[in-house]
């Protein structure tokens, strides 16, 4: 059989590369002062679809919130091999926090119609609430499996998928349709497709900052590049006050940074002696015991 | 997350001054393909970013996917198991991810499922990947050849058979030429080839040392005229794997481990033929060396990048006497020297692989438009003659040069790079294939010479004078001509000695310091577009000068006595 699956990726801040600059003074994190990347365990959601793709057959939706240059993203997902993608923007979207987030994804999904998976990253590394994937599966009263690193069965009714959890892992049997959240550990991620990629190389959003005539981008020219569909809060019928900040009950009381610092190193001799020091110290620290 | 394209500024360097234009028209042939096909391009820029696209792809693939294995694959090794060869974790995921990214077709045209690259960026893609594991090129680059031969010379049902399968990257590939008996010399080939009643060819004997041999595709050269006994009784055969030919054994190499090299026996094994009978040697396996040879080019490139890094690095960070080895001159001399022979490789590499890349669009284009061939005639004969000529020159002067930085990038190591945890030793042992596999330096300088007698390098000379403006930098230029003096009294005296021994004992040094010139004028031409190329020239021709000119000497001098005593002195008896 055939799956239709919907990927939820995010373009996110590069918090592995941060400058002086990632902060603004009032606590808010300066996205303009990062480079964006792909959200890394959404890497690891696709791979998960395009192998179920690879294996089954499918149908690949890509869907993301965010700026109009999140489109980037989604030309990614096309050149990695999905099939269409959404790119969902709005200023009303803004500032959204997980809540507000998931409300717009589920309606979006509702618009997209028919599915058999959602497939998410389990976190994203810029806020790492791990929230968004189940509050979406929430809103659209399906099941979901949370911190999937591997799918053991998939049929047309059913999956079985391992969860990992801080002891181990769960082996979990839900129906479809449903909605999962992958870990970093399921996969190693494919490289683009060059013939994709080449092909998707000039997507764009009609948002986006573009050179082209419209015109020549609503005409049949069958060399016009390939048109992201882009939805507002109008196209998947939102309620403005539950979008974006309105739509946001999460208050940021304070921010801090903090700097991890490495404190001085001690060298403990290669003896008996030594080592009970170690254990010893290692107690008194609280670090083990 | 390294990507071995955007990382390397040289080569970056090399692809934004490439001269691709009328590559590219003649290979889209008005891009009429662009309706067609989802990634074909629409004009000559949008076919460049594409270019760049694919190759930031395979940098990314070699950077992150087939170097961090290149280690375990060299110490585990290919590995024959119950008669079948089972490639190393590494091998299997390198090859993984080259299908899923599209690499496997890479010249191919689209109908097949290629893309429809030119021979230059192959070559780009190829060294690429050598600098993460030689080995896993071996079985990489050669998908291409093979596919490019299938292409030139089968008939379409061959074609349309095989191609794809080549393309879709589900199955690999082998060239069966080398026997027990005919490795430099495949005139010698016994493999035997017979047709039963309905016409259908079967094979029968041993092939050895052949790379990848266990692939699902081979293509055989074999004697198929009973009772010859030279080249024109060999035909070659597209063989598919099936039960009846068995790998008998793989070979336990120097270096590259991770490529199988086997021992094939063919016992009436069905195969097809490939174009014409009596022309397997002459005219097709010389084509499918040739492009082998600039791929060796390429690896031999790609080794030497990944020996410079790693020689680089670590006098960088080893301490001796309180301070970085790197302060030391003849460390840092070594570096240098490194350096501009890689450079010198790299440009001589890429210069060759455009002009075969001309040479192939023309042939191509006068095949689909014979009515242009009289347009093309006379730029045909000339690529072809350059081809060649440089071909050759490409494949001994980078495989000897990545013998030498392997070597210095070892020795910069010092104790430690003779030891097995340090990648300097695997550079080492994995380049010195190089310079023998696809023709010695030997052969290849056998295969330069004649060129290089009839004028071609001359011809090459002329074009250079006559297509640039070199007075940005006349100093030099004035040195560059005069080394190119210097062997053109070389050549002449050779001419006017005619004697084919003397030629045959100077022919390397002939190739080697026309060899020189060519590289001074890719410099010079480099030297326009950069300051530091400029200090590249300089120390390069500091050295070259003097070192052309002394091997001119010796020609000159009519240096002979070892011809003339060659018994007395090897026989060792006082």
């Amino acid at each position: 059989m055939s799956y239709k699956i919907i990927v939820l990726v995010k373009q996110v801040p590069d918090t592995k590369n941060i400058t002086v600059d990632a902060m603004k003074p009032d606590g808010t994190v300066n996205r303009s002062a990062l480079p964006t990347i792909f959200n890394p365990e959404d890497l690891n959601a696709l791979e998960e679809a395009l192998k179920i793709k690879d294996k089954y057959g499918a149908k690949i939706t890509a869907l993301t919130m965010g700026p109009p240059n999140a489109s980037e993203v989604l030309r990614k997902s096309l050149f990695y091999g999905v099939d269409d993608v959404i790119l969902l923007s709005d200023r009303k979207f803004a500032a959204a926090d997980t809540l507000a987030t998931s409300y717009a994804l589920s309606l979006a999904i509702k618009k997209i119609g028919e599915f058999d998976l959602i497939i998410g990253g389990t976190q994203a590394i810029d806020g790492d609430t791990a929230q968004v994937g189940p509050q979406t599966a929430e809103k659209l009263h399906i099941n979901q499996i949370t911190f999937v690193d591997k799918i053991q069965k998939l049929s047309d009714r059913e999956i079985v998928a391992n969860r990992t959890t801080d002891y181990g892992y769960e082996t979990v049997k839900a129906k479809l349709p449903i909605l999962l959240t992958i870990t970093a550990e399921a996969n190693t991620p494919r490289p683009f497709s060059v013939k994709k990629t080449l092909t998707y190389k000039n997507a764009i959003s009609l948002i986006e900052k573009h050179d082209y005539d419209e015109e020549y981008l609503q005409s049949n020219n069958p060399n016009k590049p390939f048109i992201i569909t882009t939805w507002n809060h109008e196209d998947i019928g939102a309620e403005i006050e539950q979008c974006g900040l309105n739509g946001s009950p999460t208050q940021v009381k304070q921010i801090e940074n903090i700097v991890l610092e490495v404190g001085e190193s001690k060298e403990i001799d290669n003896s008996e002696d030594g080592f009970k020091l170690l254990i010893s110290e290692l107690f008194s620290e609280h670090i083990i015991g | 997350m390294a990507n071995f394209f955007e990382d390397n500024d040289d080569l970056l360097f090399r692809f934004k001054n490439l001269d691709l234009d009328q590559i590219i028209e003649l290979r889209e042939d008005n891009f009429s393909e662009a309706n067609k096909f989802g990634y074909a391009p629409k004009n000559i820029k949008d076919a460049k970013d594409s270019y760049e696209r694919i190759l930031k792809i395979a940098g990314q693939i070699a950077g992150n996917v087939i170097e961090p294995y290149s280690a375990e694959t060299d110490e585990i090794g290919a590995k024959l198991i119950d008669g079948e060869v089972v490639y190393t974790p590494g091998t299997k995921v390198g090859l993984e991810a080259m299908k899923k990214a599209d690499m496997m077709g890479f010249t191919l045209p689209r109908k097949y499922g290629g893309l429809n690259c030119p021979m230059t960026l192959y070559c780009m893609a190829i060294e690429i990947t050598s600098r993460a594991d030689a080995a896993f090129m071996n079985i990489f680059g050669l998908q291409s050849d093979i596919a490019d031969t299938i292409y030139k010379f089968a008939d379409d049902k061959l074609k349309d058979k095989y191609l794809p399968m080549l393309c879709e990257g589900n199955v690999t590939s082998s060239m069966s030429l080398t026997e027990p008996d005919a490795g430099s010399d495949l005139q010698a080939v016994m493999l035997k080839a017979y047709q039963d009643e309905s016409g259908q060819w079967f094979l029968n004997g041993v092939k050895r040392f052949i790379t990848n041999g266990n692939g699902e595709i081979a293509l055989v050269l074999a004697r198929s005229e009973a009772g010859s006994e030279d080249g024109r009784g060999l035909s070659m055969f597209l063989y598919e794997r099936e039960e009846h030919m068995t790998i008998r054994r793989i070979e336990n190499k120097l270096g590259i481990h991770g490529s199988p090299t086997c021992e094939m026996q063919f016992n009436d094994a069905p195969a097809h033929l490939v174009g014409k009978r009596r022309v397997g040697l002459i005219k097709y396996v010389m084509s499918l060396m040739n492009e082998a040879r600039i791929g060796i080019g390429a690896q031999s490139l790609g080794i030497a990048e990944a020996a410079y890094r790693e020689a680089k690095k670590y006098s960088e960070e080893r301490k001796q006497f309180k301070q970085t080895i790197n302060k030391f001159i003849p460390v840092s001399e070594m570096l240098g020297n490194m350096r501009v022979k890689i450079e010198a490789g790299r440009s001589l590499l890429y210069e060759s692989a455009v002009i075969v890349d001309l040479k192939d669009g023309i042939e191509e284009h006068i095949l689909k438009y014979p009515e242009e061939k009289k347009r093309y005639k006379k730029d045909l004969k000339k690529y072809t003659a350059l081809a060649n000529m440089l071909t050759p020159i490409v494949k001994a002067y980078n495989s000897e040069m990545s013998n030498e930085v392997a070597n210095d990038g070892l020795q910069i190591h010092g104790g430690t790079g003779y030891m097995k945890e340090f990648n300097a030793e695997r550079h080492f042992r994995d380049a010195r294939i190089t310079n023998i596999y696809e023709g010695t330096t030997q052969l290849q300088v056998v295969a330069a010479i004649g060129g290089i007698m009839k004028g071609v390098f001359e011809s090459l000379i002329n074009e250079y004078e006559e297509k640039n403006d070199f007075s940005y930098f006349t100093l030099y230029h004035k040195q560059v001509q005069k080394m190119a003096d210097f062997v053109k009294e070389a050549i002449d005296f050779i001419k006017e000695n005619n004697d084919n021994e003397y030629q045959a004992y100077h022919a390397r040094r002939i190739v080697e310091i026309s060899t020189k010139v060519i590289i001074g004028y890719l410099f010079l031409k480099d030297a326009k577009h950069s300051e530091r190329k400029k200090e590249i020239l300089k120390y390069y021709l500091e050295f070259a000068m003097p070192e052309v000119k002394m091997k001119s000497e010796i020609i000159l001098n009519k240096t002979e006595s070892f011809l003339e005593n060659k018994t007395t002195i090897l026989e060792n008896k006082n």
